[in-house]
């Protein structure tokens, strides 16, 4: 029999330190209800949905009950709708929407992504309809989300893209104004975006996977902050040991969880995403960590050393206890849904400059950051820029989610609610990059691309 | 299926007394029982065999949790792969 101390760890790690499970999401392939009649296409859509996602929430119950571990979210990723719906002949997007958000409804799940589209090279006619629909898409839905890859290691930047996301990044948030421009939480601009993210907003079913799979993203930000308490003023090499065991037990429970639900609903198991996602309960913040290898505050001078090292560790400690390992996986900083960076970034120690410099070394981006509600589409298109050309050098994902609340400026605070939290309002430069902006084109691809 | 209870609180009698029994009636097999006491807290650990149980393992364990909450004890139950999976390669 296992002993006591080490029950008692694992019921502490669930009661005391926010260990969860954070999401299982199944992807479903929609390649398979194309069709040249929108409405017809859409029946195909919803009754695909609604057959492989009949038990995923029942099923996500039941394994949180007998294994005494919270699955904070059941959710469901599909096919980029910009495929499935190019068949279709039509040139109005938002009914795909519409029943992608009446089936995750009637399915009880959380959240449904991919209204997403693939245009880090060029555009179909297909992308720019999806493109167009997202404003309404995402003002008209409840459970929506929506991702679009405007950038790849292997075909560098589609700068076309990017000036049309920061005008739909803008137009969301006018649209959701009302929300405090809550729409543009459900919207994700990628560069090098992966297949099997079980993560919202950015979640899609890419094709390459097979016609139906279960990926499960695990958490654990209060659980790495606690064993690090118990190595106060150790050297690194203890802080990232203890880290990577910390990160083994996580993830195998992740994986457990993953190899239940993939035999109870007789799903194929894809991946387990090794990623510390934190919440904006008190006890469940990156950040935190970073403040207890000594940093006094998120955002100081160290900041991105401290992520490198607990990226890299969280990674090395997961990657023996899952057979698969995949999505995003790493450590998030996603501004507003961290207790311990929204007092950095209210304070003004943590700046967007310095948010990243952090995305340099860890999944995945300018995440869930609220900015002045004046901000010009070409501003926003300039920091998705940046953040792609990291991502693009740097052969990782990088993500983009920015929330322009209209109306707000620096020092106002903007409510979400529930996991997405409170985020200040944190400044953007002043000096224009308009010009830059409307050049259009495409950034080749870095030179290392090239490996074949 | 082996399951592991736990109960955690303040010490008082007839803790075991009452939990072994609320287990029998739902035909619930006690194979291992530890326990503690440190300082006024009472940590029990049992491993159990609920594959002949009676009720859903979901109403069981739900049943035992809020009879804890009655005498402000802390029941977990949950099955043992947890743990196995956490601690053990």
């Amino acid at each position: 029999m296992i002993n006591t101390s080490e029950i008692l760890q694992t019921i502490q790690m669930i009661d005391q330190q926010h260990l969860d499970i954070r999401t299982i999401t199944m992807g479903i392939s929609l390649l398979d209800c194309a069709h040249t009649d929108p409405q017809a296409a859409c029946t195909r859509i919803y009754d695909k949905i609604c057959k492989k996602a009949e038990r995923l929430v029942s099923v996500g119950e039941e394994i949180e009950r007998e294994f005494g571990i919270p699955i904070v979210n059941k959710r469901v990723s599909v096919t980029p709708i910009s495929l499935v719906a190019a068949a279709s002949d039509t040139n109005d997007y938002v009914p795909f929407a519409e029943t992608l958000d009446k089936a995750a409804k009637t399915c009880g799940i959380n959240f449904i992504g991919g209204f997403s589209a693939l245009v880090q090279k060029g555009f179909t006619q297909s992308d720019r309809k999806l493109i167009t629909a997202i404003p309404q898409a995402l003002a008209t839905t409840d459970f929506v989300c929506s991702s679009v890859n405007v950038g790849s290691t292997k075909a560098g930047i589609n700068m076309d893209a990017v000036a049309e996301m920061g005008r739909v990044i803008k137009e969301t948030s006018l649209l959701t104004a009302d929300r405090a421009g809550f729409g543009c939480a459900k919207l994700v601009v990628f560069c090098n975006a992966v297949e099997d993210n079980p993560f919202m907003a950015g979640a899609f079913h890419g094709v390459g996977e097979g016609d139906c799979v279960i990926n499960v993203g695990i958490s654990g930000p209060g659980v790495v902050h606690h064993a690090l308490q118990e190595v106060k003023g150790q050297p690194f090499d203890v802080v990232a040991e203890t880290i990577k065991k910390t990160a083994f037990r996580i993830t195998r429970m992740g994986q457990l969880v993953a190899r239940e639900a993939s035999s109870r609903l007789d799903v194929p198991f894809g991946i387990v995403d090794l990623s510390l996602a934190p919440t904006p309960a008190i006890g469940d913040s990156v950040a935190r960590i970073l403040e207890e290898m000594g940093l006094d505050v998120c955002g100081t001078h160290g900041t991105t050393a401290a992520l490198a090292l607990l990226n890299d560790a969280v990674k090395k400690g997961g990657v023996m206890a899952s057979s698969h390992v995949g999505g995003l996986s790493g450590a998030f900083i996603p501004l507003s849904e961290d207790e311990g960076m929204i007092a950095a970034a209210a304070s003004g120690a943590l700046t967007l400059d310095k948010l990243e410099a952090m995305t340099c070394v860890c999944s995945v981006g300018l995440d869930m950051i609220a900015v002045p509600g004046d901000t010009t589409a070409e501003t926003l298109a300039a920091i998705i820029a940046d953040e792609a050309a990291i991502g693009m050098v740097n052969f990782k994902t990088t993500a983009v989610r920015l929330i322009p609340a209209p109306g707000k400026v620096v020092g106002d605070v903007v409510e979400f609610g529930g996991l997405l939290g409170t985020a200040p309002i944190i400044p953007v430069h002043p000096y224009s990059s308009a010009a830059f902006i409307h050049r259009g084109g495409r950034i080749p691809a870095p030179m290392h691309s090239l490996k074949n | 299926m082996r399951t592991i209870v736990t109960v955690i609180g303040k010490d008082q009698v007839g803790i075991i007394a009452s939990v072994c029994s609320q287990l029998s009636e739902q035909n619930v097999n006690v194979l291992d029982i530890t326990q503690t006491i440190l300082g006024e807290y009472f940590t029990m650990i049992m491993l159990v065999d609920t594959s002949e149980c009676t009720l859903p393992f979901a109403d069981l364990a739900t049943l035992l949790e809020e009879s804890g909450k009655l005498r402000a004890l802390s029941i977990h139950m949950q099955r043992e792969d947890i743990f196995n999976a956490m601690h053990r390669i």
